[in-house]
């Protein structure tokens, strides 16, 4: 399925800070935004995502059909891993929580409570619901972090699978997953008017929003 | 929709979900209470509903602020607001949950420790149903201002005073449903009202819940 995103304008604590955002991520594709921190990466991803609602402009398909992977992992820590994935499993309808934990390597760990694994492995578990939703456009933010190489470049063949099924994925990211014709899009061009002020304001202001 | 409902139970029951701190506060309150007004049993009588009722409300506010803020934190309700699960649905969810591991045990609960109060017998049956009618508000309500304080940090003291109003007609007429039964008296009057607050908070509130939390989730 393809995202088309037209003439989007994103505000972040009621500040506009992108505007005339548009860009087309065909399916099969993958588009990596770039840009300096506070430059409005998360803020594009959630309006994506339906989290929050756009200045302006249009985004498609709906929110229904993303899927969504934030900073946070969503991981219950008393809950072992099974049953984490088993209740997202249980909320998107499938059965597939074996396959899932296996793709993401995480089968051994399926019965240790999830308090005990390290923030990697908290990661793999939040990437694991990816493979659950079924759905066809997944919007990332920073997927790869705390993640080492070995398991980045897994990660990165799950995505190519992804895409190969026609799916196609937008996302953030400061290592290179070496996915082939993934496309990149600075963001730094589409600043909203003021959106530069912003960024003169003391930095832990404007961090905090991240 | 039963995924959720069965998540919430098993969290609140593992180590550290909460269950039973609310019904350890009512535990402690009914026992500290002969000690504190002194032990006459016609004045502990008089007071007993009273004081059953604002134990159950206070007890019930006590795990109010865990009910979004742990699903906020650690990103559940971001995901839980663009999983195919409405909104509204989720809210109706967690209130329940919060129901059953709190108001439920409390109505259970507080025929038995009525006794310590020297609460009539005859009025157990009416004390345990203006708690099972009532209770069910307190969560709803409970989860709205839960709803409407998640995205802040330590918004404990903020949810309590938000709540606290919301919460006085349901505490007046399950009071009343409370004390008219351990004098025998008829309780048609204030049981209407107890059931109809409750139906309507659990008509209304899920849709308002919603509302908050999608706005404080930008």
């Amino acid at each position: 399925m393809d995202l088309i995103v037209t003439e989007l304008s994103v505000a972040r604590g009621g500040i506009a800070i992108l505007a005339g955002l548009g860009f087309a991520v065909t399916a099969g594709n993958a588009l990596v935004l770039r840009g300096p921190n506070g430059v409005g990466k998360t803020t594009v991803l959630r309006t994506i995502a339906g989290l929050q609602p756009a200045l302006t402009g249009r985004v498609a398909p709906g929110p229904e059909q993303i899927a969504w992977a934030g900073h946070a992992d969503a991981v219950k820590s008393t809950l072992t891993v099974r049953e984490n994935l088993a209740f997202w499993a249980a909320i998107y309808g499938v059965w597939a929580v074996d396959t899932a934990l296996a793709d993401l390597q995480l089968t051994d760990l399926a019965d240790r409570p999830a308090q005990t694994l390290s923030a990697g492995q908290k990661r793999r578990l939040g990437l694991a619901r990816l493979l659950l939703s079924d759905r066809p456009v997944w919007v990332l933010d920073e997927p790869t972090v705390s993640l080492d190489a070995a398991t980045v470049a897994h990660f990165a063949t799950l995505l190519s699978r992804h895409l190969r099924d026609g799916g196609a994925a937008l996302l953030t990211s400061h290592v290179d997953l070496g996915l082939d014709g993934a496309a990149e899009l600075d963001l730094s061009p589409y600043r909203a008017r003021g959106a530069m002020s912003l960024q003169a304001s003391p930095a832990g202001f404007d961090e905090a929003f991240l | 929709m039963i995924a959720l409902l069965l998540r919430d139970l098993r969290l609140a029951t593992r180590a550290g979900g909460g269950f039973g701190l609310s019904l350890t506060f009512f535990l402690i309150l009914v026992t500290l209470v002969p000690f504190g007004v002194g032990p006459e049993s016609g004045r502990l009588a008089t007071i007993a509903p009273g004081i059953l009722w604002v134990g159950a409300l206070l007890a019930s506010l006590l795990s109010l602020d865990r009910l979004f803020a742990l699903d906020h934190e650690d990103g559940t309700l971001e995901q839980l607001a663009t999983a195919p699960l409405p909104l509204e649905a989720v809210v109706a969810m967690k209130a329940i949950a919060h129901w059953l591991t709190t108001g439920l045990p409390l109505a259970l609960i507080a025929p038995l420790l009525g006794v310590l109060l020297h609460l009539p017998g005859a009025a157990m049956p009416a004390l345990a149903l203006s708690l099972a009618v009532g209770t069910p508000a307190l969560s709803m309500i409970g989860a709205f201002g839960a709803g409407l304080t998640v995205g802040l940090k330590r918004g404990g003291l903020l949810l309590s005073l938000l709540v606290l109003p919301l919460y006085v007609p349901t505490l007046i007429f399950g009071a009343e449903v409370a004390r008219r039964g351990a004098e025998g008296a008829a309780l048609g009057t204030p049981m209407a009202f107890l059931g109809a607050i409750t139906l309507g908070t659990l008509a209304l509130l899920p849709y308002a819940t919603a509302a908050a939390i999608r706005v404080n989730l930008r």
